[in-house]
């Protein structure tokens, strides 16, 4: 098991270092000189030599590349001159943020999704499995931005049940905390219930056609045993590594439900940079963006070896 | 979102061969789905013809209408009618999924073709590359992408165009790692068949019915990319219509005016909800494991 998450973890480096090169690049490519854009309204020759030795910018760009490198490596992602923090405590400050909406999408999507796909998979071919799959793809139709201005308008605009945009941050108080985030989470949740309904609704119809379901019925169990004990069982463990792997994708939605919310999360902070063309932030947040979803696959590998026996040799 | 084709489900029984486009005309999603896709490409073209007014101009008289005889959908904050920017927002939304899924197709159907089928240094670097940038979530890397382009709505289509080229250089591979331990294959090569054209005639029909299905998908994530760059004031320009910005102005005036943020969503979820239904009928259609069941 350990040598087996020690080569993975091994395989991870190499893709991580070509996004890292990626990123990287993609600052440079932009037009116009990064010494005078940091240099703001001084137009002084010298100092803009000052500036450019400064931060590395009169090196060969592998130079400049490994330099950059080794700054990520201790956390120094730079500062963003926005809001002239440093952007590696941005991040530690809005990360946190994101993840627990996306945890709590999550919980949304599975309480939703597998009992929905299971229930399909039994139903195949009937009006309820239509019903249930017509859902499922309707939750992967709907832009989550368009979702939450509906849902703003219906429970903050109309009903004013809950608060329309904003965040309270769950250590000052869990209840606003809750109510705050309740709304994002559903978006964010929509989209991941229906991805984990449909994998989980393909996935158990495929395990109802083998060979050890008819067995266990031809032997007289009762269908909940069946169902419980040997689909669900099996059945699930895709949908183990389907859910994990989505986790990671879920930032993507963050970014707009962030954005829709007001919330000062992972997702606003890529949107921010953009706007404030806070590129070294921008860079920041794609580069973390790949760690996490490295990370998350290489928890779905895990998973998935524990979860099948037959892995796990 | 990226990846949201599934397995085709197992077919029941056994049953005639037919010909793609029965299959494809017997189920019943992409029959659905494929009206729903042909009447907005309709929309798009005749948007001229059918718009009752002019989608750019404003009626002073008439600002933020709700829904009436004269403007079926209501006026938005400038007086222009929501219903004649819908119709033309079509163009938009339509044009930047053709163009992004076309560049993605270009670009990553041959380089997946080459290192599924020559293998070695060649698979290894495209093969590591196509993992670096399907590890960074799709929307992340098109907002980062269209940020560095600038705000346009060429710029999207490039920027959502080559976020998608990872998804199909991997499935093109996986597919010609699939078709090359053919019989027939080994054949053409040991007659002495160019590897040009093994790859064109042998390995490449083999490869079309799922990219095909995952364009059809991707069509539908490009399309809802785009409408969230231009949400984000990331893609079309205004004043031209896009169901997207139109949303991004809407949320101003939720208050006053909620049909301005009710059109352009049901738009968007229409034509996503058309192609993914067409995608799931060609995936239950065209699906090659469907053959050997």
């Amino acid at each position: 098991m350990l040598s087996f998450v020690l080569r993975r973890l091994l395989v991870a480096i190499p893709t991580l270092l070509i996004v890292s090169v990626f990123v990287f690049l993609l600052l440079k490519l932009l037009p116009g000189d990064p010494a005078l854009a940091l240099a703001g309204e001084e137009r002084d020759p010298l100092v803009i030599e000052t500036i450019r030795v400064k931060y590395g910018l009169d090196q060969p760009l592998p130079v400049q590349y490994l330099r950059w490198l080794g700054g990520v490596l201790q956390g120094d992602f730079g500062v963003s001159i926005r809001t002239r923090l440093p952007i590696g405590e941005m991040i530690v400050e809005k990360l946190p943020v994101t993840l627990q909406l996306s945890l709590q999408a999550m919980i949304i999507a599975i309480l939703i999704g597998i009992p929905a796909g299971v229930l399909a998979a039994f139903k195949r071919g009937t009006p309820v499995d239509y019903l249930v799959s017509m859902l499922g793809l309707g939750g992967l139709s709907i832009p989550s931005f368009w979702l939450g201005i509906m849902l703003i308008l219906l429970f903050a605009v109309s009903l004013g049940w809950l608060p329309s945009g904003g965040y309270v941050g769950f250590f000052e108080s869990p209840l606003a905390n809750l109510r705050y985030s309740l709304m994002p989470s559903l978006v964010l949740g929509t989209a991941a219930a229906a991805i984990i309904m449909r994998h989980t609704r393909s996935s158990m119809i495929a395990t109802l056609q083998q060979d050890y379901i008819r067995t266990a019925r031809a032997k007289g169990l009762r269908e909940y045993v069946v169902v419980t004990r040997h689909a669900l069982r099996n059945g699930l463990i895709p949908v183990v590594t389907t859910a994990t792997l989505h986790l990671g994708q879920l930032l993507s939605g963050a970014v707009l439900t962030e954005q829709v919310f007001g919330i000062p999360g992972f997702g606003k902070m890529i949107v921010d940079g953009v706007f404030s063309r806070d590129y070294a932030v921008v860079q920041a947040v794609v580069l973390c963006a790949a760690v996490m979803f490295l990370l998350m696959s290489l928890i779905a590998d895990i998973a998935y070896v524990i979860l099948s026996p037959r892995l796990r040799a | 979102m990226t990846d949201v084709s599934l397995p085709a489900d197992p077919v029941v029984g056994g049953g005639h061969r037919k010909s793609a486009l029965q299959q494809v005309l017997s189920q019943p999603s992409a029959v659905i789905g494929g009206s729903i896709v042909v009447f907005f490409v309709l929309v798009a073209i005749f948007a001229p013809l059918l718009s009752p007014f002019d989608p750019n101009a404003s009626d002073w008289l008439a600002i933020r209408q709700a829904p009436s005889a004269v403007h079926w959908f209501g006026t938005d904050d400038l007086g222009r009618d929501i219903l004649s920017r819908i119709l033309f927002g079509a163009r938009a939304s339509l044009l930047a999924g053709v163009i992004a899924v076309a560049i993605a197709i270009a670009i990553g159907v041959p380089l997946g073709l080459i290192a599924g089928y020559f293998g070695g240094l060649l698979d290894a670097v495209i093969s590591r590359c196509t993992d670096a940038l399907l590890a960074v979530p799709f929307l992340v890397l098109a907002i980062a992408l269209a940020a560095f382009l600038g705000a346009s709505l060429q710029n999207a289509m490039i920027a959502i165009g080559v976020s998608a080229v990872p998804i199909f250089i991997r499935l093109t591979r996986g597919q010609v790692l699939v078709v090359k331990g053919e019989d027939y294959i080994t054949a053409a090569r040991a007659v002495g068949v160019r590897d040009r054209n093994i790859i064109v005639s042998h390995v490449f029909p083999n490869v079309l019915a799922p990219v095909v299905v995952q364009g059809t998908i991707t069509m539908a994530v490009a399309i809802l990319a785009e409408a969230s760059l231009a949400f984000l004031g990331l893609g079309q320009r205004p004043p031209a219509p896009s169901w997207g910005s139109m949303l991004d102005v809407a949320r101003q005036f939720l208050t006053e005016a909620p049909w301005m943020a009710v059109w352009p969503g049901l738009a968007i979820v229409a034509i996503v909800l058309g192609f993914n239904l067409l995608g799931d009928g060609l995936n239950d259609a065209l699906n090659p494991h469907r053959d050997t069941e």
